[in-house]
């Protein structure tokens, strides 16, 4: 093949290849021989429940696996919509045989206990369900009318987990300060971009607007954020509320950190959606303007659209670096999945087990931001549908006019 | 009622224009349309054309002068410039269609959110016009996929969808191929026999003969000519007509 065969073509390359493989191979029977041989798994298998959901009363924690049953089931739903009828990609068939490995390999090694391995069965079986569900009937009427309220679905979604996981109204409440773990990342990190991306938006259009003081005070905000690290902003949020507001009524640790991730993240995806918004042409505003569209319905018809697709790779790279940006909290001493790790590691039953905590959520963090560039190269296929129509020569019928 | 007496749509009087960079653009602009009329304006390039034409839409401002539009003044008020630019209708040179948008959608947008119209009537609508231009087939195509001729018919019917009383033509054939020019051309005369006020930048000679009704030279940012077709490309008055008409005949 191809490929292979460059591994090989000189001298030189396979020397190079040779070199390589050796050390590959080396390291990675290092590693093998580590994993099961010295390492001791017991410190993961003891405390997989408090990485995931930190000290989440246990009692309460059935609203967690219902969100995540619900999760599950939008996930699976937004999976079969973005493929459309019958497409099975490559991606899409390695995603199903990690997450189907991972379901059948990972419940046993964690030994989670009969039940809590059958429901994450059954949530895998749903997934798949519902994927090819939707992929089956995605042309059918009912469907598409569906799918044009399912932004409206994700939203009714996000805030009934928020319900779910803090309580009030009906259920018991748990406190943000009992929230953490692998659930505390996503949750916060969900937060955060549901805020800062429309915040990101507004700034972007302030900074190319004709009102001067506008466009001095966004382009001062932006450039002040990202000229500070973000550990010092955290700090800042966590002690300077303190001085400003009395004592119990500043808001909660949790609340801050949110806030201060929000206008940090914002201040980043301004300069994101900033690129889109140069990449429009003058003629659309021009067009538009002269069809008697005010500048709102510009901005919200034309120049968005068009913007935010240009602007969607970068800004997944934003989305990316905030989760990682998180285990920045466990240094100001919240429990996200890192700062649960670090309170585990500090108990010591679990002295030294170091390599093996670090290495379980390494796992963790790379598959979900694996998942999100996967997600984010689906959608963008989706919307650049009408862009790659533009290379399709005039003459060809194209697969929806048909 | 003679041509003669119809109401004045456009009235540009001595309109000057200095661009941001201190580029006087306009030196004194002069220009009456009244209904019904077409109008074509040429000149050479960066005689200010395009500019000109562009104050009666308000998408240029300008400095001294006026320009009065279908009765209204064009001046700082915003609410006046949003009520003309849904009366006049633009085309361009570039098309400028939503590349996002399918064709339908693009003719559908500004009276649907502009003028509120119920979004099934204005679909009837439109699909007449894109009949009308000969377009119908593509309606739920992309601009994309369409060729330019194709892509400019959309343009001019996603104006007309606007039910403009005035439309505007900024050199609308000049980025075609010369095989799609005629295509062009056809809607427009089309559009002219059906009454439309029209002022269109051009150098399209046998279109100017056709159907304009008057002939404007402009250069170095004025009105240097202004005669019946007949008389501009037969009988120029100034020299500086003469002379541009040399170059492109
Ligand atoms: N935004 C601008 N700033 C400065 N000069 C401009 C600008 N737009 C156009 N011009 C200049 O104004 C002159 C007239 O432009 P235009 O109205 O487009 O002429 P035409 O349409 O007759 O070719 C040209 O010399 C052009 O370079
Ligand atoms: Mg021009």
């Amino acid at each position: 093949m191809g490929p292979w065969r460059a591994l090989v073509a000189t001298p030189a390359d396979t020397a190079l290849t040779a070199v390589l493989a050796l050390l590959l191979g080396w390291a990675g029977w290092g590693i093998f021989g580590w994993a099961f041989g010295r390492a001791q798994w017991l410190v993961v298998r003891a405390n997989a429940a408090t990485l995931m959901v930190g000290r989440y009363p246990e009692p309460q924690q059935w609203r967690l696996w219902l969100l995540l049953g619900m999760l599950v089931s939008l996930a699976g739903v937004s999976w079969g919509l973005l493929r459309g009828r019958g497409a099975w990609p490559r991606n899409d068939r390695l995603a199903v045989a990690g997450l189907g490995g991972a379901t059948l390999v990972l419940p046993p090694l964690l030994a989670l206990g009969a039940v809590n391995q059958l429901r994450l069965l059954l949530l895998f079986a749903l997934l798949l369900l519902l994927r090819w569900a939707l992929a089956r009937w995605s042309g059918h009427p009912a469907v598409l009318r569906f799918a044009s309220a399912w932004g409206a679905v994700w939203a009714v979604a996000y805030l009934g987990g928020l319900w779910l996981i803090a309580g009030g109204l009906g259920l018991p409440t748990v406190r943000p300060a009992d929230w953490g773990g692998w659930m505390f990342t996503l949750l916060i990190t969900s937060l955060t971009l549901l805020l800062a991306l429309p915040l990101g938006v507004l700034l972007a259009l302030g900074r190319r607007s004709e009102l001067p003081l506008l466009r001095w005070l966004s382009v001062a905000y932006i450039e002040l954020i990202r000229g500070a690290p973000l550990i010092t902003l955290l700090f800042l949020g966590q002690n300077l509320v303190g001085f400003l507001v009395p004592g119990g009524l500043a808001p909660d640790r949790v609340w801050r950190a949110a806030a201060v991730l929000t206008g940090f993240a914002a201040a980043y995806l301004a300069e994101a959606v900033r690129g889109g918004l140069t990449a429009v042409p003058r003629g659309q505003m021009e067009a538009a303007r002269s069809l008697g569209l005010s500048s709102a319905l510009t901005i919200r018809h034309v120049l968005l659209p068009q913007a935010l697709r240009v602007a969607l790779p970068a800004m997944v790279g934003q989305c990316i670096a905030l989760l990682q940006d998180t285990t920045l909290l466990s240094i100001i001493g919240l429990f996200d999945l890192l700062g649960t790790a670090r309170s585990v590691l500090a108990n010591p039953d679990w002295l030294g087990r170091y390599a093996e905590v670090y290495l379980v959520l390494a796992v963790l963090y790379w598959c979900s931001c694996a998942a999100l560039s996967m997600g984010s190269r689906a959608l963008e296929q989706r919307l650049s549908i009408s862009r790659d129509r533009a290379t399709v020569p005039p003459s060809t019928p194209s697969p929806t006019a048909a | 009622m003679s041509r003669d007496e119809s109401p004045l749509m456009i009235e540009a009087c001595g309109v000057q224009k200095w661009y941001p960079n201190g580029f006087h653009v306009l030196r004194g602009a002069d220009l009456q349309v009244r209904r019904g009329e077409r109008v074509v304006i040429m000149g050479p390039s960066g005689s200010g054309k395009s500019t000109f034409l562009r104050t009666f839409n308000a998408l240029e401002d300008y400095q001294e002068g006026r320009v009065v539009v279908d009765g209204m003044v064009l001046d700082e008020d915003l609410r006046q410039i949003d009520a003309i630019r849904r009366e006049v209708g633009m085309v361009f040179q570039q098309f400028n269609l939503f590349p996002h948008l399918s064709v339908l959608d693009n003719l559908l947008l500004a009276p649907v959110k502009v003028r509120r119209r119920p979004r099934a009537e204005v679909r009837r609508q439109a699909l007449e016009l894109l009949e009308r231009v000969g377009i119908h087939a593509q309606a739920d195509r992309f601009p994309g996929q369409l060729s330019g001729g194709q892509q400019q018919r959309v343009a001019i019917a996603r104006a007309l969808c606007m039910e403009p009383r005035i439309m505007l033509f900024d050199e609308p054939t000049s980025a075609l191929d010369p095989e799609m020019v005629r295509e062009v051309l056809d809607v427009m005369k089309q559009l002219a026999a059906d009454g439309m006020t029209m002022v269109v930048v051009t150098h399209e000679v046998g279109f100017a003969r056709e159907v304009a009704d008057r002939v404007v030279l402009m250069d170095e940012g004025v009105v240097v000519e202004e005669a019946t077709p007949t008389a501009f490309f037969g009988a120029p008055q100034q020299e500086r007509t003469r002379r541009f008409l040399a170059q492109i005949l």
